[in-house]
């Protein structure tokens, strides 16, 4: 009888570290770690000695400095002798307002194309191919600046809405006003207001927040909340007894009514724009470079939403809605219970990588004169200051730190829908 | 039963379908007035059809195409048509195509105060010849890459491209591209031969000093010995005067070309068991992927040389290269993972219990099919790192939009937009319309019927 027994132990030998795949891995990451280390060490060291050399040691004490310049796009209070941070920090709220704007008009134009361009009239869906391969083929820098040069030399000026025959007239029941100097529409305004509260004091993020906002707010959520449990209920009810009873009413009412009655009780109107003087006073007043930006964007990414939700719906299998058909469900219900669930599986998570796209190609604000982030910290900041490295490197944190919320929102949605496979 | 009075006997000759269901008629019936909806949809199509063409027919045809500036193209306008709206001044185009084509390049390299309209009295070459040159060796040196029934031979020019293309836009010494290409050849028979003699690891390693040795130390002895003996070259043609849309295509070129094998080792990183290699790839690729394109332009311009030793400078257009590189090489990265993450593990498995070992399953295995898988994505990529390139004007480089710029603060054409913007518009159309439907094509060829 013979017996196996282990071979012998082998000891540890250097060229091991080489041809022995155990330990090969360890070797080539320990390589590449010191590789990236002395990568990182000698660009530093360089970037000390260039900074010595110039007398521009690396200090952040530039951003309490008074900025001196004027944004003239500015959601919170903001004058030309508020620091360097506060600029900075008006600019990252005019970047995400572009963004949000250009979000959800990019996904309202971009969902109508992307249905049209499945149409089975032969014509709308030819238009709607071009469109998307007008927009998808040219540059973005180019939309923004075409559509800064439609606003600015084809729209009337201010002074053409004057006189007894004017050569413009006000649009929407004359509520707003069209100019080559902006665009200006009525502001909400109460008479009966709870006033703003003061956030975060003296700092340079201080911010006044309109409590007839939260308010409003508030009440439409607690609505929301509402008609929720509204619908849980008319759901509990058909699963006991077959019957669905009529909720759409009650649900319109429970969201209309409540922030009526609030609007009412704040006395909510609206202030006009009048044309005083030269120019149109009242209202707000979107600017050309902002209007310009935003038609841009949210037209040029809309042509890319259009292909994704047109792949969305592609993706769904005919046999899908045949066999809810059969299961004797109604069409419309058919779309919100079978396909869309379906199809926005396919179409979410590239939809929010448009998004992030389009966040990033905000930054193109600086070649219409829109003061976002790029425009104030990454432009007349730096310029003024001269500290190009803080400056940029900060830039490029900010936006990092803004992709990686909307990655972190989407790895979250994306979880939440997988699909639980084998 | 009843009697049959009448039975048939022949067969019916097959009818003529109704005139309402064939042809012109037939065909708009079911397209495009197939129900009340799609009628009135047709119409409002038609109609809205009617009001661009309307607009944009007569101001492109009914146009004015000799002109010296604009003031004379709306005299112009003025007496043909009696107004000056709606017409199109062309004049701008032909006075400065060029420039929006070639940026400030020399059309005559080697006699510097030359035009197009006033060639020295020796040329024998046609304007703009060095970069029309290297635009049409671009073609030919992609056909064998892009299509399979071109000659493989042609392998040769996609090979010196590189090396070509560089000595072709910039000048100089024909020695420094050869010498690079040495250093190439030095790194290629080593690998080769190498392994007989001393180990595949050793030659792996032995290789990349030696090439390192060549270009570092060696070549800069060696170059200009072989200058003075055989002082064979162009003259140099200054990066601030390239520009214009052969400076869009350059950029595009040198990005796409270097941006995909990075992208793809890149990607290998990230899909990679080796945890330190796997997060330094995630973290470059999330960093770059995380900030806007006009941020790293910025590190071009202003931050990149704080980043090199003290005293290096190199010009704004090669910072400007590598900045657009490394952003393309993280966004194709993104993309090959795609397709590797698509590969059915099965085929790494298959690989494996064939005993391929790493490199040789990404490269015969891995590789092909996960490309062919990444083609969609990584054509796209592409068309949006050669529309990115335009942001380049930001940072004061003439790229067309730069130059229409330039060109509208001239006096002769201030106030002129539409026919710079039409034009500009139209060259990025045809490039990019191009590439896309050649990667539908491919898409198309490469199916190989499953999924």
């Amino acid at each position: 009888m013979t017996t196996y027994t282990d071979p012998p132990k082998e000891s540890f030998r250097l060229s091991m570290l080489l041809y022995d795949t155990r330990y090969r891995s360890m070797t080539i990451q320990i390589v590449a770690l010191m590789g990236f280390m002395l990568l990182a060490a000698w660009l530093i060291s360089n970037t000390i000695q260039n900074l010595a050399a110039l007398g521009k040691p690396i200090e952040f004490g530039f951003f309490t400095e008074a900025a001196g310049y004027d944004i003239n796009q500015h959601i919170i209070e903001y004058g030309n002798q508020d620091t360097h941070l506060r600029a900075s920090f008006v600019g990252l709220l005019n970047t995400l307002i572009v963004a949000v704007l250009g979000c959800v008009t990019a996904t309202i134009v971009g969902v109508i194309i992307g249905v049209l361009r499945l149409s089975k009239n032969w014509l709308v869906a030819r238009i709607m191919t071009v469109y998307v391969e007008m927009f998808r083929n040219v540059p973005l820098l180019l939309w923004i600046l075409l559509a800064m040069a439609i606003l600015i030399e084809s729209l009337p000026q201010p002074s053409a809405f004057r006189g007894e025959d004017p050569a413009a007239t006000m649009k929407l029941f004359e509520s707003v006003a069209i100019t080559n100097r902006g665009l200006y529409i009525p502001e909400p305004l109460f008479s009966r207001s709870l006033g703003d509260v003061h956030l975060l004091g003296q700092s340079s993020f201080r911010m006044d927040v309109s409590l007839d906002f939260l308010a409003l707010v508030l009440v439409l959520v607690l609505s929301i909340f509402a008609t929720r449990k509204v619908t849980a209920r008319a759901e509990r009810i058909q699963n006991a007894t077959g019957l669905r009873p009529t909720t759409w009413y009650i649900n319109l009412g429970l969201i209309v009514i409540p922030s009526t009655i609030l609007l009412i009780a704040l006395g909510f109107h609206l202030g006009y724009p009048e044309l005083k003087g030269f120019n149109f006073q009242g209202g707000t007043h979107l600017r050309n470079s902002l209007t310009a930006l935003w038609l841009a964007l949210s037209l040029y990414t809309a042509a890319f939403v259009a292909e994704i939700v047109r792949g969305g719906i592609l993706a769904i299998s005919h046999g899908q809605t045949e066999a809810a058909s059969a299961l004797g469900i109604r069409p419309q219900r058919i779309m919100r219970l079978v396909v869309l669930p379906q199809a926005l599986r396919v179409i979410i998570p590239p939809l929010i990588s448009q998004y992030l796209n389009l966040t990033k190609n905000s930054s193109l604000a600086i070649a219409v004169g829109y003061m976002d982030i790029t425009g104030t910290l990454g432009g007349i900041t730096m310029n003024q200051t001269g500290r190009e490295l803080e400056c940029v490197l900060l830039l490029m944190l900010v936006y990092l730190v803004i992709s990686l919320i909307i990655s972190a929102v989407m790895n979250w949605y994306n979880n939440r829908v997988k699909l639980v496979e084998r | 039963m009843s009697e049959h009075k009448f039975v048939r006997t022949e067969m019916l000759p097959e009818q003529t379908p109704p005139v309402s269901e064939v042809g012109v008629i037939g065909w708009m019936r079911a397209n495009l007035f197939s129900g009340w909806f799609n009628s009135i949809l047709t119409i409002l199509s038609l109609l809205f059809i009617y009001y661009i063409l309307s607009g944009v027919v007569p101001w492109t045809f009914q146009s004015v195409w000799n002109a010296g500036s604009l003031d004379e193209c709306r005299q112009i306008m003025k007496a043909t048509w009696g107004e000056t709206h709606g017409h199109a001044c062309w004049a701008v185009i032909k006075d400065r195509w060029l420039q929006l084509l070639y940026g400030f390049y020399p059309p005559y390299p080697y006699a510097p105060g030359a035009t197009v309209g006033l060639p020295p009295s020796d040329a024998w070459l046609p304007s703009y010849f060095r970069p029309n040159l290297a635009l049409v060796l671009l073609f030919v040196a992609l056909s064998p890459v892009l299509f399979s029934n071109v000659s493989r031979k042609l392998l040769i020019v996609s090979a010196a491209y590189p090396f070509l293309m560089p000595w072709l836009m910039w000048g100089g010494s024909l020695w420094v591209p050869v010498s690079a290409a040495l250093g190439f050849v030095i790194l290629f028979a080593i690998l080769k031969y190498g392994p007989s003699v001393m180990g595949s690891l050793v030659s792996v390693i032995v290789a990349v000093l030696a090439a390192l040795a060549w270009w570092m130390v060696l070549s800069g002895y060696v170059t200009p010995v072989l200058a003075d003996l055989m002082p064979i070259g162009l003259p140099e043609v200054q990066s601030r005067q390239f520009g214009g849309f052969m400076l869009a295509v350059l950029l595009g070129v040198v990005a796409i070309g270097l941006s995909l094998p990075i992208g793809v080792v890149l990607a290998l990183g990230r899909q990679s068991d080796l945890l330190i290699v796997k997060s330094l790839c995630v973290g470059f690729i999330e960093t770059i992927r995380g900030v806007p394109l006009i941020t790293l332009l910025f590190v071009a311009s202003v931050l990149l040389n704080y980043f090199l030793p003290p005293g290096t400078d190199f010009d704004i257009i090669v910072r400007v290269m590598i900045m657009v590189t490394i952003f393309a090489s993280a966004y194709n990265a993104e993309v090959v993972r795609g397709g590797l993450a698509a590969l059915p593990k099965g085929q790494y498995e298959g690989a494996d219990s064939l005993g391929l070992n790493y490199w040789q399953a990404q490269r015969l295995i891995i590789m092909p099919q996960a490309l062919k898988i990444a083609i969609p994505g990584i054509v796209s990529t592409f068309i949006g790192v050669f529309k990115d390139t335009t942001l380049v004007s930001i940072i004061g480089l003439l790229d067309p939009i730069g130059l229409s710029q330039g060109i509208r603060s001239n006096a002769e054409w201030n106030g002129i937009y539409w026919e710079l913007f039409a034009f500009i518009a139209v060259l990025f159309f045809i490039f990019c319309f191009g590439m896309s439907r050649y990667s539908m094509w491919l898409e198309r060829k490469l199916q190989t019927g499953h999924r």
